[in-house]
């Protein structure tokens, strides 16, 4: 246990889960707003927004995500000139974000997809009836309950996305893995012993977050 | 307002796929009348209710409601629906939310009533269908023919110009269909205009003034209610009626 009885090993341990943990938390937001707007097209009646919908489901969920990322820096920032900062770590992690929230936005929407499937025909029918439009029919009725079925698939997709925000190490960005692999490179002799650590705390950190979200679930669950 | 009757239904045609649905049916309900449609199952009757406000598209023949052809699509159509109030064989209640919510949820999203005034309104109609102590609860905690009794408040909230009941009785326990065909008789009383499919000989009989029979989607016959079940004039009906009567 000496390696970590070292401050600035520590450190680099706190910084590295610091860092997933801001990744996690925009993206998570962003992926969110994206997956639902993304569903709303899928699910929509014009035929242009259900084709931008299914492709971009198509397009990301099937790329691998240490190529988004890397075409982030690459293509998006070095080609193309998209910039967020003067400073290149916080301009890499903002490109992380973009990322991996276009990524899993793929998954979210796929989820609050098959929750809308789960909401029966007669509840968008008696909407209609009552004459809500389309939108306030998606935003009244419909998603409140797809959004209530699907919980435990978005904390699914919580959990992934904590452990896929490593990649962004690809980048330079310095979250867990990156911290580790520094660590292990400056203590080979401890390897083992550092990766038990990183990978413990993964765990430590993502199983209350799987109970929290079935508890929820739960305690959401629309009753017919 | 105008002069021709409120509902107009004009040679309409609809296909699923290969099935003939609705063949040429011809149909008008004046203001205040209660039309009652029956005829075996899978004649078209619960289709061509679903027509009228346009949750089934036609193939041809033309729909008028209150003088204008029904919208096709869009903000419109929307309105149109708002006009007319749709009872479900299912309820279709909104499950996440009060009963009191659902049926406030019309007046202040589609006409953007103050909540004040949908929320008193709401109450008077839960009052009158004989649920308003039930406001709070979420529609799974209440039976069946409490359940759409409060859909016929809720459609009732929108002030419609006529209500649509599409099987309203028929996924109901025996028990409780007294209860929502009472709401349906006293509505009719009122004035309101209504279309029923329903298999209920007795609703028929009695609070309609004019009964519809379908037959494999063609509108087979019309009258009254006393001619059409004492001199039901096509062998279809009378063989329907021999069916449905004998017990």
């Amino acid at each position: 246990m000496d390696v970590f009885s070292d401050p600035v090993n520590r450190q680099a341990f706190l910084d590295g889960f610091a860092m997933i943990l801001k990744l996690t938390a925009a993206s998570a937001l962003l992926s969110l707003a994206l997956g639902l707007l993304l569903a709303a097209c899928r699910v929509s009646p014009v035929p242009v927004l259900r084709a931008v919908g299914a492709g971009w489901v198509h397009l990301f969920r099937n790329t691998p995500l240490t190529l988004i990322i890397t075409f982030c820096f690459f293509g998006l920032y070095s080609a193309m000139g998209v910039k967020f900062s003067d400073d290149i770590a916080v301009n890499n992690y903002w490109l992380a974000v973009v990322g991996l929230s276009a990524y899993t936005a793929a998954f979210v929407c796929e989820a609050i997809r098959s929750g809308i499937n789960t909401v029966p025909i007669g509840q968008a029918e008696a909407a209609r009836a009552l004459g809500l439009t389309f939108s306030q029919n998606l935003r009244l009725i419909i998603l409140p309950q797809a959004m209530r079925s699907v919980v435990a698939p978005l904390g699914s997709i919580l959990i992934a996305l904590t452990k896929n925000a490593t990649i962004a190490g690809v980048i330079g960005v310095m979250e867990a893995s990156s911290q580790m692999k520094q660590l292990i490179n400056d203590n080979g002799d401890a390897a083992v012993e550092i990766f038990a650590v990183f990978a413990l705390a993964f765990v430590v950190l993502l199983v209350p977050v799987g109970y929290g979200f079935s508890a929820l679930a739960n305690r959401l669950v629309v009753r017919r | 307002m105008s002069d021709e009757p409120l509902i107009v239904l004009d040679s309409v045609n609809k296909w699923f796929g290969e099935l003939h649905v609705l063949r040429d049916v011809n149909l008008t309900v004046e203001r205040g009348e209660v039309v009652v449609v029956v005829g075996p199952s899978g004649s078209g009757k619960s289709t061509l209710c679903r027509t009228i406000n346009r949750l089934e598209t036609i193939n041809s023949g033309t729909i008028r409601f209150d003088g204008r052809d029904l919208p096709a699509e869009g903000r419109a159509l929307a309105r149109l629906r708002s006009e007319v109030g749709m009872v479900f064989q299912s309820f279709n209640l909104f499950a996440h939310m009060s009963v009191l919510d659902n049926v406030m949820l019309g007046p202040v999203k589609v006409r953007s009533e103050s909540r004040t005034a949908a929320r008193d309104r709401a109450l008077q109609l839960l009052d009158r269908v004989g649920i308003a102590d039930q406001a709070g609860k979420l529609p799974v905690q209440l039976s069946g023919g409490q359940q759409q009794r409060a859909a016929i408040a809720r459609a009732l909230a929108m002030q419609p110009k006529a209500m649509l009941f599409d099987e309203p009785t028929s996924a109901l326990d025996p028990e409780m269909v007294g209860e929502v065909l009472d709401v349906m008789t006293s509505l009719a009383r009122d004035g309101m205009t209504m279309i029923v499919v329903t298999h209920e000989m007795g609703f028929a009989r009695h609070a309609a003034h004019r009964v519809a029979f379908m037959a494999d989607g063609q509108l087979v016959e019309q009258a009254a209610p006393a001619e059409f079940f004492a001199n039901p004039r096509s062998d279809r009906a009378r063989e329907f009626l021999s069916k449905v009567l004998q017990h």
